[in-house]
């Protein structure tokens, strides 16, 4: 974006300012970390079988205590930020372009195609997210890339509405018309003209779609559709711990510790973008 | 009103029939060949084909789908491919257990919720509304089947109150069966409860300042009646909205709910079938999970027009 370096640094100014906004930034930062960094900050493997050790309770050398093959459960929720944050980012980023796509085409065509679209994605809807995620990860088989793929599948609709209704409303204004008479392709005025106005609302679409990715990333995984097993995932830990509550009333506690932390973070960071990039909103929600 | 109640029943038609297009579409491209599962590996490519007939599954895909769908619309939804009993009596079945789970679990979080809301919105960045807003951020980013899982290590581990998993066997007194469901009700409950008490507190603000709530004061009506009289019916048209969309998220709730607590309701069905590729069994959840879904944004959309005499035009659209 051109002149956007400015404008980017009061964004993130405004983003340090606000409380829960600050917030967020700082459980972003540390499950990125946790996620680049975890070879190196582990204590342990986290595949590494300790059978003198098996479920202990959170002890110096095994700060989490372990789970029921005595592997060391603060390595495993560290690993766990992985697949988390990987199905993060790939949701969104999958769900944002081909909703973008699909929602900048349908707006500026209108017509059938609009028609079409807009008529598959009221269709996708009519489902209940969580079990049309499910309906997906039984098409393609279960693991991580496919669990990921269904979370994209279910945000996709939304994304296109999204950039389709700013589409719609950016179409007729003059700067759009002026574009035209200056003889700019079509191609050209979505991608140069109309698509800069979407970005802000896609942002914060992309902040509010990442912390639902992760949750139904970690149910999808607790499932057993998700991440499988040996791979730590959070979701899949607390699967295997849910086996084990009557002799480790810790192992289930840090990986849903994880997760809620990492969503409730998330959820402000999303909330603190949305007020920086418009500032004048004041909202109550 | 009739004519509204029946336009809007009809368009309940096309998107069931697209949602059965997609459902079929998902079955027919999943990997897998159900023969093969059921007869195991032993079977002769003879065997296999003649299986494959019996099933229907030789046939054309649209073939198939038109098969299907008549046999639908008979309400013949076929038999399960691994136990060969009825899919309609297994999902119906199923169906009783997650209507009482959902149903309970939208009761609570509707009352509850309200209560919250109204509360928070008359106590706006006091105290209690910090507290409230804070607990529902959090209700918000617990994972429902860790809630689940802790529910279970206090109440049943740890303090024995209340059975850890399944339901009460058939025929126990329904205080026994009641048992089994306040944990499953109270884990699906809390989400919910969250959203909801948002939406409600940001209606009630919203309303609240209105001229004819000042004027309702200004005439020296009581409090009680301000809020409850002038106040909530007008934030109810918004909080109405939000309870169909908050439907699918109750469903979706109680699916991975239904796992953590060995709930035999129709998420696990759904969950077991899939990981059985049964695909009649599939279907026909999905599609009964579908249908509940849309009857649940009809009913609030009929609901809706009779909070709002204004929406009941629906001509203007």
């Amino acid at each position: 974006m051109r002149a956007g370096g400015g404008r980017a640094a009061t964004v993130i100014g405004r983003l340090l300012r606000h409380r829960k906004g600050s917030f967020g930034v700082v459980v972003l930062a540390a499950l990125v970390l946790a996620a680049v960094f975890c070879p190196y900050v582990s204590p342990y493997d986290p595949a590494q079988i300790h059978l003198a050790a098996q479920l202990a309770p959170p002890s110096p050398a095994y700060w989490f205590g372990t789970d029921e093959l005595g592997r060391d459960i603060l390595s495993r929720v560290l690993y766990g930020a992985r697949p988390s944050l990987g199905a993060g980012l790939l949701v969104v980023v999958l769900a944002a372009a081909v909703g973008s796509a699909t929602g900048l085409l349908a707006g500026y065509t209108g017509g059938w195609p609009d028609a079409v679209v807009m008529r598959l994605w009221d269709t996708l809807l009519a489902f209940p997210a969580v079990f049309l995620a499910i309906g997906i990860v039984a098409v393609l088989g279960p693991g991580w890339i496919n669990g990921a793929l269904a979370i994209a599948a279910i945000n996709i609709p939304i994304f296109s509405r999204l950039v389709r209704a700013i589409t719609l409303s950016l179409r007729g204004q003059d700067f759009v018309a002026a574009a035209r008479a200056v003889g700019c392709s079509d191609g050209r005025i979505m991608r140069a003209h109309v698509l800069p106005g979407c970005v802000a609302p896609l942002i914060v679409q992309m902040a509010i779609a990442a912390p639902d990715a992760i949750l139904v990333e970690a149910a999808l995984s607790f499932l057993g559709l998700g991440s499988r097993p040996p791979a730590p995932s959070w979701g899949n830990m607390l699967s295997a711990a849910q086996g084990y509550l009557g002799r480790s009333a810790t192992y289930a506690l840090f990986p849903g510790l994880a997760i809620t932390l990492v969503v409730l973070g998330m959820n402000f960071f999303a909330d603190g973008l949305r007020d920086a990039l418009d500032p004048q909103q004041v909202r109550s929600v | 009103m009739q004519g509204f109640l029946v336009r809007r029943l009809v368009l309940v038609v096309p998107t069931l029939f697209l949602a059965s297009l997609v459902i079929f579409a998902i079955i027919t491209l999943a990997p897998g060949d159900p023969v093969r599962m059921m007869l195991g590996t032993q079977a002769t490519p003879d065997e296999v084909a003649q299986e494959r007939a019996r099933l229907g599954l030789d046939r054309p895909v649209p073939v198939r789908y038109a098969i299907w769908m008549t046999h639908v619309l008979r309400l013949d939804l076929g038999r399960s491919q691994v136990n060969d009993q009825p899919v309609a009596r297994l999902v119906l079945q199923a169906f009783p257990y997650t209507l009482r789970l959902t149903a309970g679990a939208l009761a609570v979080s509707v009352l509850i919720g309200f209560a919250i809301g109204i509360l928070a919105a008359l106590r706006q960045n006091r105290p209690a509304d910090l507290v409230f807003t804070g607990l529902a951020s959090l209700g918000l980013a617990v994972p429902s089947f860790w809630l689940g899982i802790l529910l279970i290590l206090l109440f049943s581990v740890t303090l024995g109150w209340l059975p850890p998993s399944g339901v009460a066997e058939s025929g126990a007194p329904p205080l026994a069966a009641l048992r089994y469901l306040v944990l499953p009700v109270v884990t699906v409950a809390v989400s919910n409860l969250s959203v909801f008490s948002r939406f409600v507190r940001t209606a009630m603000l919203e309303v609240l300042t209105a001229h004819y709530i000042r004027t309702a004061r200004a005439k020296g009506l009581g409090e009680r009646s301000v809020v409850i009289r002038h106040a909530l019916r007008n934030a109810l048209i918004p909080v109405v909205t939000i309870l169909g969309i908050q439907f699918g998220r109750l469903l979706g709730g109680a699916l991975i709910t239904e796992a953590v607590f060995a709930y035999p309701g129709i998420g696990r069905l759904v969950v077991t079938s899939i990981l059985n590729r049964d695909y009649p069994m599939v279907q026909a959840a999905l599609m009964l999970v579908v249908l509940i879904f849309l009857v649940a944004n009809t009913i609030v959309d009929i609901s809706y027009a009779y909070l709002d005499p204004r929406v009941k035009m629906g001509e203007a659209r």
